[in-house]
């Protein structure tokens, strides 16, 4: 049984992968409260949205199933509320999503999150996990690779583009397998992406399962559909905790996290800025000079 | 606690070591002068030259430790974690920091869940807080609205990234000597499951990430025929070209000049921004740069909030006059 959206009609079936997408939410306002005493976000009271860069990788999850078939399971950690974002996931087309949710999870760093997402991906199953490059929140990326690190995948990281996911036989330096009835020889699936770094794109391939993070290039995410607002309505999203996932509170949470936020600051507006109004032909030209005094000055030219 | 030294991870192309290592060990230095630690290199790759390593020890490294096999000459993931592992487990460093580089954001994450070390990301400010060994990491949070100061209790090392261009790179200092080990990756290490199978370059001349100067360009361009004025003042500065999110969805630039949350974060010492309005995500790209200068037409903008000098005035009358000027300095 399929439970797509419209766009299912392109689905061509040769492979079918399992596709991992950890979202997070993250607050929509600019000016985020902070809990002075543990360092940590107060998320009570903020309106909350999915992480904007977690959009790319829902899509490319999305693009996929068009293109190749999969599940597609979107995983959040965090406060009951979460489940809003996974709402939003499904509307856009996720088949079904899974809320990580429970008191001692709170305060988890990057080390921490990414050992409960880790331990409940594998409970869930994958072929591929996507992630997006960062949260807007946070801003580390370091949950993606962290995750890779925890299931001892390879992670492939900035990737822009997803070329091809196909099948391939025989695979060197793979033994042989004795030819059983109905199945041909030994079987991979590789998956070859364009990978943005500073100077360029590299062109990469790996076998699943893997992990990527993507960048905002590899995909054009689409507005949910009314069938897919109706579906998450309708959705059931299970929410797993610590005793369900089989992991010791002390590991994660404040507790089991190596780094301690000691201290809040704001930071200090050093800039005071020269500003020079440009209304006419004369005050451009006095402007331009100034500014050509000021780099000079600054020795910037 | 038995990890000691404060440790750098050197990056290299092509066989000759990067910027990035230079500026890592400014930072490194730093740190060494105030714990009187012990400051090395770590750094893997292939056939790197013998004079790259060893101006790592001029600038102010006492060790280099190189791991060098078929397969390391450029980032991937697994090798490059073995490597790394190779070197935390035989060295027990207290300290490691690397740069937030493409690499570096992917190999720190990998390798401190492995390690079960504390990583902080980004850090603008590294201070060393002597008696308890503790690197104290300051950054930037929530889009830059909040400093950060993290610290790493109980885990041994401590991992940091710092942003490329956030420090300069460390000088020559004459009479330096130092230890350069020069190790063999074994074949268990060299294993990778991804494969590059190739490389296309950026057609830029100069690339943001390695640009001392930036000129960004917004909405206010009105359209990509007038980003000819842009690119000529930028090669007469011999900047790189970025621009806000609304020219690359418009299609004028591509993805690798957008700056700002959903593209490139930049830290050059000067940036120009052009006819752009300095959106809270675009700010969240650029505004650690070390000048800012903009030119935008609404007096109120908020890029005059961070900018150093601004000029408030049309850029089709401002941005002629900039290039004239540089052209008459040149003699042109």
């Amino acid at each position: 049984m399929r439970i797509g959206n419209e766009s299912d009609c392109n689905f061509l079936g040769e492979i079918w992968m399992q596709v991992v997408v950890p979202i997070k939410q993250v607050p929509e306002t600019k000016r985020v409260k902070m809990d002075e005493a543990t360092g940590t976000v107060i998320r009570e009271g903020v309106e909350s949205i999915v992480n904007p860069l977690d959009l790319y990788s829902i899509e490319l999850a999305l693009e996929l199933k068009r293109r190749y078939g999969a599940e597609v399971i979107a995983v959040t950690m965090g406060p009951p509320k979460a489940v809003e974002a996974l709402k939003e996931a499904i509307s856009m087309g996720c088949d079904s999503a899974v809320l990580i949710s429970d008191p001692v999870f709170g305060g988890s760093d990057t080390w921490a999150t990414s050992l409960i997402l880790a331990e409940s991906i594998k409970r869930i199953g994958y072929d591929i996990i996507i992630c997006g490059e960062r949260a807007t929140d946070g801003d580390t990326g370091q949950v993606g690779p962290g995750v890779a690190a925890f299931l001892n995948l390879p992670v492939m990281t900035y990737v822009s583009k997803v070329e091809e996911v196909e099948e391939v036989e025989g695979v060197e330096g793979v033994e042989e397998v004795e030819e059983v009835e109905g199945v041909e020889g030994v079987e991979e699936v590789i998956c070859k992406v364009e990978r943005m770094v500073e100077d360029g794109y590299e062109l990469l391939s790996c076998s699943l399962p893997l992990v990527l993070t993507v960048v905002k290039e590899v995909s054009d995410p689409g507005l949910p559909t009314l069938r897919g607002k109706q579906r998450a309505k309708a959705a059931v999203i299970p929410c797993w905790d610590h005793e369900f996932l089989g992991i010791e509170p002390s590991d994660v949470g404040l507790q089991g996290s190596p780094t301690r936020v000691v201290k809040i600051s704001k930071p200090k507006v050093t800039r005071q800025c020269q500003l020079c109004f440009a209304g006419d032909e004369q005050m451009a030209d006095d402007a331009v000079n100034k500014l050509f005094k000021h780099l000079t000055r600054k020795e910037l030219l | 606690m038995s990890h000691s030294g404060i440790w750098i991870v050197a990056e290299q192309r092509d066989g000759k070591v990067s910027r990035i290592s230079y500026e890592l060990l400014t930072r490194g230095l730093e740190l060494a002068a105030k714990s009187g630690a012990k400051l090395s290199a770590m750094i893997f790759g292939n056939q790197i030259e013998d004079s790259g390593l060893q101006q790592l020890i001029d600038c102010g490294a006492d060790r280099v430790v190189c791991i060098e096999g078929a397969g390391l000459e450029t980032f991937l993931i697994e090798p490059y974690a073995a490597c790394m592992i190779k070197v935390i487990d035989e060295y027990k460093p207290e300290i490691i920091i690397a740069g937030a580089t493409s690499s570096g954001r992917t190999l720190m994450p990998y390798v401190a869940i492995k390690r079960n070390a504390g990583l902080t990301a980004d850090c603008t400010e590294l201070d060393f807080e002597v008696g308890t060994g503790n690197l104290l990491q300051t950054r930037p949070a929530i889009g830059g609205n909040i400093l950060a100061t993290i610290k790493t209790p109980d885990h041994r090392p401590q991992m940091a990234t710092v942003r490329p261009r956030s420090a300069r790179p460390a000088l020559i200092q004459p009479g330096r000597s130092g230890e350069i080990v020069r190790l063999k990756a074994d074949a268990e290490m060299l294993k990778s499951r991804i494969i590059r199978q190739g490389f296309f370059a950026n057609e830029d001349v100069v690339s943001l990430a390695d640009a001392d100067t930036v000129v960004a360009v917004g909405r206010g361009i009105k359209k990509a025929e007038n980003l000819a004025m842009i690119h000529q003042l930028a090669a007469l500065l011999g900047a790189a070209v970025g621009a806000t999110r609304d020219v690359i969805d418009r299609g004028w630039m591509s993805y690798p000049h957008q700056i700002g949350l959903s593209g490139q974060t930049v830290t050059p010492k000067l940036y120009i921004g052009i006819g752009l309005s300095g959106t809270i995500q675009h700010l969240a790209g650029m505004q650690t740069a070390e000048n800012i200068i903009a030119v935008n037409s609404d007096p109120e903008a908020q890029i005059f909030k961070v900018a150093d000098f601004g000029i408030a005035g049309d850029l089709f009358e401002i941005v002629p006059l900039m290039i004239a000027r540089l052209k008459r300095g040149q003699g042109l």
